[in-house]
């Protein structure tokens, strides 16, 4: 490999470039400039992502490019993501801003952190390889732990960054196995020769280590049984941080998965279809009734975010012929509505600054702050898939995906799933709405307010234009046909 | 010529429409009187249209188009299609003309009866979209169009029959209306269907030019496979027994006397019960190869026709009087139509439009005169003060009861109509057709029966002394419901005279005119039109538009009855007013001492045979009870305990479930591993 086609391919990867060399500028300068450069950090690391997203965009090749000997490739269908990825990841930065000045946290590490783990997202969506895929994952993964312990001297901080990082560890571990396991027995870990390779379905060790690759991606998507660490590491972590794990990640690792089952596995869909099956089920199964009883918002939204990774479980099951543009569609949805839904958690303050976690300080949101309530309900509406909500339309993608794929009763589990989850979501709703009021609520803080109504708006305005949203998915999606 | 019948024919279709719309929807914002005089000016524009072509038809001046106009392609789908259109042929014309006059003589006379009424407004665009829907009905080329028609003036019939919306019995007879023709409207449903199942068209022409294809076309589920003809047949009859009150569906009629008079005279007397004879002579070739359907219409109408004469003669309400009258004569239609005499049943319907429609509106004058009383125990006398009302009355009853010479043409409307039915009828059974000699005799005593009713009307209240509370009417019961109308009553308590004669006063000239036109109908229509209609010249009159078998000569084989049969009609009708002079004229309180004497009798007929008990008890309670059990059981025990039952286990498995969430690490990781193993093994065991 000579210079020239290192040159070459790395033109390709701009928009890492610019996230890998931002992050490391933003570091000098928190460790150059005094602490009162937080701020500009922040708003820095913002433009950052907005920048890679733009320029992922505008960059984007016409045809699926291969680098680096077949470890990495840009194409559509990562670039479609990462520009999800970049926008939600920039969306929760904002939303930490004030937050963490609040309870003097403001350190420059968060927003750079955070810039990382979108650099570790962004390998892991465009990972040819299996060793792409585990520094990825690794990349993303340490930076989360950090940002889930961030608020140290808070316990449920700290409880919530170790458990998720002896979890993430034994995840890590697993993926890692089965990695050696597909090298061991095939030689390759190439996703284009493994492709070839997985024809031959008699070669026992290459599927077991397929499950296990499948296993640790399932633990950072959270996907049921590995979902285990959502509801304790989201209730524990700094709000802001927890926005960010609902959001980016799980795309990111949705969308590896994807890659992952649909091209090196994707012309043996039986051999991995059932374990998938499963999981969705589990997934939706859990994110709907365990919900039931939660009384933590953010709880409620851990859930809320396993019942989604079950529907996007579905679109993965359905096939590689069908489920690529129907978990684009929704996952990004999902994310973009996610970061919405977290905003909103973060303008629930109380007189004295302190921040409402339980759904019981909701009530009569609607007669203190109605355009918050407002903001709630389109959100709420939109993830349920109420029509004409943006959320409406991937679900109803995967829906679609799931008949046309041949796996119908994961279409009618989704069905019954969302039965089940719309009464947990409207339950807060009714609560909003039609409760006395029993805490004085501030609004949020400026950082808060904007991303809060940009999403909002977002959800709702996007709507009319759901058919560009389609369209720019189901392009993406084609690149696996 | 043919451009002037076909604009004739959309001002007749359309104008009436138009008015509806206006007063309709504008009727609110522009004074009453504009929607009156635009509604009513309209309907004489489309009279005068409809007359038009109907004489013009008929002295052979004009000549009607052979194609329907199309006026545009309503439904359009996989093979079926419905175009909108004008059918011009014998049946629609003589119809059109008979909508359009009496319900442009029923639009002006409610400028009097409504006048104090305070939504006049609404009251004309009901009745003028009931006129346009009768016109659709009696003009549709297709079955499709012709149920709209059928439902328009159901819904319109509905509407205004529930007009005096604060009256609970108003309310009541609507619903009942709507529900009982929902009975006969699911027969006419299915028989469209069946037509478009047998024939896979459902435009009349084609219908009925492929008839001779399908004759013997059987329809049915599996061995049980029923003639094709008789099942369409019977299924439409259904649709006609509905709409036109029929011996099992006409517990609607007499209710429906609620609405308003005017309203009485034109949906329930003239026009649209007579929309199911229409249907039944529209369908002539297929009834004609239906011989057992047609014996079911025969005996259906024989049956209806005695049986509302019955009930006729017990009834003290006018109206009601009037209205079982209408149900008796709408029988002697069916079993002419039954019997194969068409022509004669149109007939019939065309005489009948304008003396029912008469006696309705003489009635209407009456209540009107007396304050909205309507129980004749109460009237009496009441010729003195209305003298012409009276005069007017007395013309109806000599058409209904067919007064006239036989064997020459001096008669009035009814006489010629309904002796045709009769001879026909005799002559059908000595042709040996089913059930011919029972509607024959039927015939015969409903003719004595509408006699003695239609006189007793009369006497009761005309003649002897006024029996009624000299302060008026009572306006609880019968009288509008419409607070308003109290003030008017007080106003014109202006003359009380002695005792004994009735306080009321003569109607206005406006209610008036429309009695004249409608009288002179009911003397000469019968006179004029009968060679066109039942003689020499029916077979030229009528064309196309009905068919008859060539077996089929009932209609000339009427004149050559016995003489008795020709006589006999006229016998029993003298026989009638004799026996009512005797019992209401000459001798004071004979009817209550008749009454008593038969006890039950007269209370099964008062009581109309308790039919309404009858399906009360059946139908209404049984309706209910099913009701109940689908809903205190059905829904509330099994839907709803199923699905409370879900949820609340739904949130049990959730609590339960909850707990495997111990927020230790090891928990954690150790259901991981678990999993990870279960994996592990299924795609092994998959791979075996």
């Amino acid at each position: 490999m000579n210079l020239a086609s290192v040159t070459h391919d790395l033109a390709f990867m701009t928009p890492e470039l610019v996230i890998a060399v931002g992050a490391m500028l933003l570091v000098l300068m928190g460790a150059f400039v005094s602490k009162s450069a937080y701020r500009a950090i922040t708003y820095l690391s913002v433009v950052v992502l907005l920048v890679a997203g733009f320029l992922g965009v505008q960059h984007a090749p016409d045809n699926a490019q291969v680098l680096f000997n077949g470890s990495y490739v840009v194409d559509a269908f990562g670039g479609f993501a990462k520009l999800i990825i970049a926008l939600t990841a920039a969306c929760a930065i904002l939303l930490s801003a004030d937050y963490l000045a609040e309870r003097n946290l403001e350190k420059p590490e968060y927003p750079v952190l955070a810039l990382l783990a979108v650099l570790g997202m962004y390998v892991m969506v465009s990972a040819h390889d299996l060793l792409a895929v585990y520094m990825g994952v690794e990349l993303q993964s340490l930076a989360l732990y950090v940002l889930a312990a961030y608020a140290r001297d808070d316990r449920k901080s700290s409880e919530a960054g170790l458990k998720y990082f002896v979890l993430g560890a034994l995840s890590s571990g697993i993926l890692l196995y089965g990695v050696s396991l597909i090298y061991g027995f095939t030689g390759t870990i190439n996703f284009g020769k493994l492709m070839t390779i997985a024809k031959d379905t008699s070669n026992v060790g290459l599927i077991f280590g397929m499950v296990f690759v499948l296993s640790g991606i399932a633990f950072k998507m959270s996907v049921a049984p590995f979902h285990m660490w959502t509801p304790d590491v989201y209730e524990g972590a700094p709000t802001p941080s927890t926005a960010f794990f609902a959001t980016a990640p799980k795309m990111a690792a949705a969308i590896l998965l994807g890659r992952f089952l649909f091209e090196a596995f994707g012309e043996v869909v039986s051999q991995w279809r059932d374990v998938v099956s499963i999981m969705a089920v589990l997934s939706m199964f859990v994110g709907a009734i365990f919900a039931l009883q939660q009384t933590n918002m953010k709880r409620l939204l851990a859930y809320s975010s396993i019942l989604n990774m079950g529907y996007a479980m579905v679109a993965i099951a359905a096939g590689p012929v069908y489920g690529p543009s129907a978990l684009l569609l929704f996952t990004a949805i999902y994310a973009i509505t996610s970061v919405g839904m977290f905003g909103v958690l973060l303008s629930m303050r109380d007189a004295k600054g302190k921040e409402i976690t339980k759904i019981s300080g909701y009530s009569g949101l609607s007669k203190q702050r109605p355009l918050l309530s407002l903001a709630l309900t389109i959100m709420f509406f939109s993830i349920t898939g109420i029509p004409p909500l943006l959320g409406f339309f991937g679900k109803f993608q995967i829906f679609i995906a799931a008949v046309d794929g041949g796996v119908m009763p994961l279409a009618l589990i989704l069905v019954i799933a969302s039965v089940i989850s719309a009464f947990y979501y409207l339950r807060v709703l009714k609560v909003v709405w039609f409760d006395e009021p029993s805490v004085e609520i501030v609004g949020g803080l400026a950082t808060t307010k904007v991303t809060v109504t940009g999403v909002t708006l977002m959800i709702a305005l996007l709507t009319p234009f759901i058919g560009l949203i389609y369209t720019a998915s189901m392009a993406a999606g084609h690149f696996f046909k | 010529m043919n451009v002037t019948v076909e604009t004739l024919a959309l001002i007749v279709v359309f104008a009436p429409v138009i008015g509806a719309i206006i007063a309709g929807l504008f009727g609110r914002v522009l004074p009453a009187k504009v929607s009156m005089t635009v509604t009513t000016g309209l309907l004489m524009v489309a009279a005068a249209s409809a007359i038009t072509i109907f004489i013009g038809y008929w002295d052979k001046s004009l000549v009607l188009p052979d194609e329907p106009i199309r006026i545009f392609k309503w439904i359009d789908v996989a093979g079926f299609t419905s175009t909108w259109s004008i059918r011009l042929d014998a049946i629609s014309v003589v119809m059109m003309a008979v909508v359009t006059s009496v319900s442009s003589m029923v639009h002006l006379y409610s400028w009097g009866y409504m006048s104090d009424d305070p939504f006049k407004p609404r009251f004309f665009a009901y009745l003028s979209l009931f006129t346009f829907a009768m016109l659709s009905l009696v003009t549709a080329a297709d079955f499709m169009q012709l149920f709209f028609g059928w439902e328009g003036v159901g819904l319109a019939s509905y509407l205004l029959i529930g007009f005096y919306f604060l009256k609970r019995s108003a309310n009541d007879a609507q619903i009942k209306a709507f529900v009982v023709n929902r009975v006969g409207d699911f027969g006419f449903v299915l028989g469209i269907m069946s037509v478009y199942f047998v024939f896979g068209t459902i435009e009349f022409k084609d219908v009925f030019h492929a008839i001779p294809h399908h004759i013997h076309d059987t329809m049915g589920w599996g061995k049980l496979q029923l003639p094709a003809m008789e099942v369409i047949a019977l299924l439409l009859f259904i649709g006609a027994m509905g709409k036109s009150a029929q011996f099992l569906l006409h517990t609607w009629l007499p209710d429906a006397m609620e609405g308003p008079t005017p309203v009485s005279a034109l949906i329930h007397a003239a026009t649209m019960v007579t929309a199911g004879v229409v249907l039944v002579t529209l369908c002539s070739p297929i009834f004609q190869v239906a011989p057992f359907a047609s014996g079911v219409v025969t005996l259906i109408g024989a049956i209806t026709a005695i049986f509302a004469a019955t009930i006729g003669i017990a009834q003290n309400d006018i109206k009601r009087v009037i209205a079982y009258s209408t149900c008796s004569q709408l029988g002697y239609m069916f079993f002419a139509a039954g019997i194969g005499v068409y022509q004669a049943a149109m007939f019939h319907l065309f005489t009948h439009a304008f003396f029912k429609a008469m006696l309705f509106l003489g009635a209407g004058s009456v209540i009107h005169g007396l304050h909205h009383e309507q129980d004749m125990r109460k009237m009496g006398g009441v010729w003195k003060p209305m003298k012409i009302t009276y005069a007017i009355m007395l013309i109806g009853t000599l058409a209904i009861t067919g007064v006239g010479i036989p064997g020459t043409n001096f008669g009035f409307a009814g006489f010629f109509s309904k002796d045709a039915i009769i001879e026909s009828a005799f002559a059908a059974s000595s042709e040996g057709l089913p059930f011919a000699t029972f509607a024959f005799w039927m015939g015969i005593l409903a003719a004595f029966l509408t006699s003695f009713y239609s006189w007793r009307l009369a006497f009761m209240t005309f003649t002897g002394t006024f029996r009624g509370d000299a302060h008026g009417g009572h306006h609880d019961d019968d009288a509008h419901a419409h607070a308003v109308h109290a003030a008017h009553v007080e106003g014109h308590h202006d003359a009380h005279q002695e005792d004994g004669v009735a306080p009321a006063h003569e109607s206005p000239l406006v209610m008036l005119v429309p009695l004249f036109i409608l009288a002179f109908g009911a003397i000469f229509a019968g006179f004029i039109f009968n060679d066109a209609f039942v003689g020499e010249g029916a077979h030229d009159f009528w064309g196309h538009a009905i068919y008859v078998s060539p077996e089929n000569h009932i209609l000339h084989a009427r004149h050559n009855v016995p003489e008795w049969v020709k006589f006999m009609p006229l016998t029993v009708t003298l026989l009638g007013l004799l026996g009512a002079m005797i019992v209401y004229l000459w001798n004071k309180g004979l009817g209550e001492k008749i009454a008593k004497a038969t006890g039950p009798i007269h209370a099964f007929l008062y009581n109309k045979w308790y039919f309404d008990e009858l399906y009360d008890a059946v139908f209404v309670k049984g309706a209910r009870a099913l009701g109940d059990f689908f809903w205190k059981v059905g829904d509330q025990k099994l839907i709803d305990g199923i699905i409370n039952g879900i949820a609340s286990d739904t949130n049990i498995i959730s609590k339960k479930s909850v707990k495997v969430q111990s927020g230790y690490v090891y928990h954690y990781a150790f259901i991981m591993l678990i999993a990870l193993v279960a994996f592990g093994a299924l795609v092994l065991l998959k791979k075996g």
